[in-house]
């Protein structure tokens, strides 16, 4: 029981990041604009928003740092796909330039202005961890349930259930995430019921923006304590997250827990009984996850559809 | 050919507008110099542009070395983008192109009289790995219907993973922490370029690791354009990544296509490992690291850069390398490398303004019924992505009625 408590707990440092991203790049997705810039965008903020925590943790800590944190890793992220926006709506470029761009840009834009700023001239960034909630008052005592969701846990695991909640509840229950899916999915026809393809598209890629910079933020305060200008491929593995989850909130929620648990287990393995015991070397038990994935989609792809529109510049005079 | 019709070319626009993409990038570099210490600004332009050449002869030749394996991957990401797929894989193959040319570099005994082919098979075993590693999310694609994109980024992991264990069980140098160095007969030779590129300090001659790895990935360049633009098959594959249903109904065999399409970009991105790990005891070994190959992700840009094009594709390479070199040596000046990263990236970023500034120079030089228009992929029911990797080519050319 110990030993699944933990790796449930283990799991959502895996997951939640992947989940976040994935939903935000479901947000672009749905509205017509395919962004492969999603690991640029996490490293821009997880990048601000570290450097935030490292510039205030002297003056405040726990969760209030935290929460700004967030704020700052949203807002970044948001500003950084304004200029994927830009490129891929405005000027109806083809998607995948500005989106290799950014990917391009981040790390080296985080290495440099963290090798400028800091006063010891290195690209690590650290921060002390002083957000991790040991037992959640009352709901951490719940035997079982307890342990799997209010123990050992940060506050953004529940941010990034709360993003889930209302990309559900959004994309299908309001006008907007009608209007949204329109635009991906065949944009004349929206544009002549009233629809502004441009404005929905841009809240598309923008939201998509703010969630990648938060799932970055996501990422790195539980598994580290230091920023090194990487997010370790995680924004590409959100965009495999949502394509495995079909564009679809529950469905990429399967596919994040899926993902993660696999991820979990290829990491810590060593400190499970059964496994430790097995012959396997460490390379072979990184492979799984991947190799996992592989094969659970070469089983579930054959009716896979992609949103229409999603990857097209939208141009109003076109057929 | 008269000015007029150099002018009217379609390869002058693309040219005027990547170059014009490359000026405002390093517009957008001297800036930063300047924010981040202005009084050696102009001076780290300078050696941003001298790239190789700070260092003669011998510089020129590691910038030539390291533009091998990008021209190839860059080659690989852009036949797939002609064909209509984004191989966002070509690190996979890349690194495991590389380890089966390493293992065979030092693990294959020949007896003397075959030991000048040594070379030859290590390099057709690693685009032959290469070009199985893409045939998964190839087959994948055509059969399952599996996209490309996710299938080909879970081959990246598995492929680095994969390498890192076969290196250590196999070809380690647990002093170095690399791969072992390969056997003699399995260096690429130089084929005169070690008379062109070195510096002589003294006595001593201190040689480029470059070779006719270099050689190689011209001519499989000079092939690709070849298979694209002049042969059948090429005319098939593109027809597939414009429309696949279209090419099905018109009699091709799109699963073939894609197929096929797949294999080749795996091969190029596997034969590029090869030509850049044989190479002699100054070159690259195999870091037993973390970390996806980024010689593939590399490719993305120089494809961008070079429009896809074979031919671009060298010049795009040759310039990422050149100015990747003026990189290393701007930490003289107490710069940080990286900033021909963002460089590049603001490179990659204007040109995506490439369009509107094309149709700007087609204006100015074109009659005026001529007119560019953009490229927006298959119509109809495009996959994922290939309206995206279509729009990696050239504008095209479209009669006003």
């Amino acid at each position: 029981m110990e030993t699944i408590i933990f790796l449930v707990q283990q799991t959502w440092f895996f997951s939640i990041p992947l989940l976040i991203v994935a939903l935000g790049g479901m947000y672009s997705d749905r509205s017509g604009v395919t962004n492969i810039a999603l690991d640029g965008i996490m490293i821009i903020g997880a990048f601000s928003s570290i450097f935030f925590i490292n510039q205030m943790q002297d003056i405040m800590s726990g969760q209030p740092l935290l929460l700004l944190a967030v704020l700052v890793s949203v807002l970044s992220g948001m500003i950084t796909s304004l200029f994927h926006a830009y490129a891929s709506i405005n000027l109806k470029s083809n998607q995948v330039i500005s989106g290799t761009a950014l990917n391009m840009f981040a790390p080296a834009f985080a290495i440099f202005t963290a090798r400028m700023v800091q006063d010891n001239h290195v690209q690590q960034i650290l921060f002390r961890n002083t957000f991790r909630i040991e037992s959640v008052p009352v709901l951490g005592d719940i035997p079982i349930i307890g342990g799997f969701f209010f123990q050992n846990n940060y506050i953004t695991t529940y941010i990034g259930f709360a993003v889930l909640a209302v990309a559900a509840i959004v994309l299908y229950k309001t006008k907007f995430g009608l209007r949204l899916r329109a635009c991906g999915e065949h944009p004349h026809a929206a544009d002549s019921v009233g629809i502004n393809v441009y404005r929905m598209r841009y809240a598309g890629v923008l939201i998509s923006g703010a969630l990648a910079g938060l799932g970055g933020l996501v990422f790195v305060i539980p598994t580290s304590t230091n920023f090194n200008a990487t997010v370790a491929g995680y924004g590409f593995l959100a965009l495999a997250v949502l394509i495995f989850g079909q564009w679809k909130p529950i469905r990429i929620l399967f596919a994040a827990l899926f993902f993660g648990l696999m991820k979990t287990i290829a990491s810590t393995y060593s400190g499970i009984p059964l496994l430790a015991s097995l012959p396997v070397p460490s390379d072979i038990y990184k492979m799984v996850p991947y190799i996992a994935t592989l094969i659970v989609l070469a089983f579930t792809s054959k009716t896979s559809q992609s949103p229409k529109a999603s990857g097209i510049p939208y141009d109003k005079g076109g057929r | 050919m008269n000015k007029r019709n150099l002018f009217r070319s379609q390869g002058f626009t693309n040219a005027v507008s990547s170059i014009s993409a490359i000026c405002v990038g390093l517009l957008f570099g001297l800036v930063i110099l300047f924010v981040s210490n202005s009084s050696q600004a102009l001076q780290g332009l300078g050696i941003i542009l001298k790239g190789g050449f700070s260092a003669r002869a011998r510089g020129v030749g590691q910038s030539l070395y390291y533009a091998t394996p990008i021209i190839m991957t860059g080659l690989s990401i852009g036949f797939a983008s002609k064909t209509g797929l984004f191989n966002i894989g070509a690190s996979g193959q890349f690194i495991v192109g590389a380890f089966v040319a390493i293992f065979i570099g030092v693990k294959l005994q020949l007896p003397e009289s075959l030991a000048w082919s040594h070379w030859i098979i290590a390099l057709l075993c690693s685009m032959i790995a290469g070009g199985l590693w893409a045939l998964i999310p190839g087959l994948f694609k055509a059969y399952l219907n599996v996209n490309e994109v996710i299938s080909s980024i879970m081959m990246n992991y598995i492929g680095m993973y994969g390498v890192n264990y076969f290196v250590k069980l196999y070809v380690y140098d647990s002093l170095k922490a690399l791969s072992q160095n390969v056997a003699e007969t399995a260096v690429i030779p130089k084929w005169g370029l070690d008379h062109i590129f070195f510096n002589m300090t003294g006595n001593y001659k201190d040689t480029a690791t470059i070779n006719a790895g270099f050689y190689i990935a011209i001519a499989a360049a000079i092939v690709i354009y070849i298979v694209l633009n002049k042969t059948v098959f090429g005319y098939e594959l593109k027809a597939c990544g414009y429309n696949r249903f279209a090419s099905k109904f018109a009699g091709i065999n799109e699963k073939r296509s894609i197929v096929l399409s797949m294999v080749i970009a795996g091969m190029l991105s596997g034969l590029g490992g090869g030509l850049l790990y044989l190479c002699g005891a100054n070159g690259r070994r195999i870091k037993v690291v973390d970390v996806i190959a980024p010689e593939g992700f590399n490719g993305i840009p120089v494809a961008l850069l070079g429009l896809s094009n074979p031919i671009g594709i060298i010049f795009a390479a040759l310039f990422v390398a050149h100015i990747t070199m003026g990189g290393e040596y701007l930490q003289q000046l107490n710069y940080v490398p990286e900033i021909i990263d963002i460089i590049i990236a603001i490179i990659i970023y204007f040109s995506a303004f490439s369009l509107l500034l094309r149709n700007v120079i087609s204006k100015l030089f074109r009659d005026r019924h001529v007119e560019l228009v953009s490229d927006t992929g298959p119509a109809g029911k495009p996959g994922r992505f290939a309206g995206a990797s279509a729009g990696l080519n050239d504008g095209v050319e479209k009669e006003d009625k």
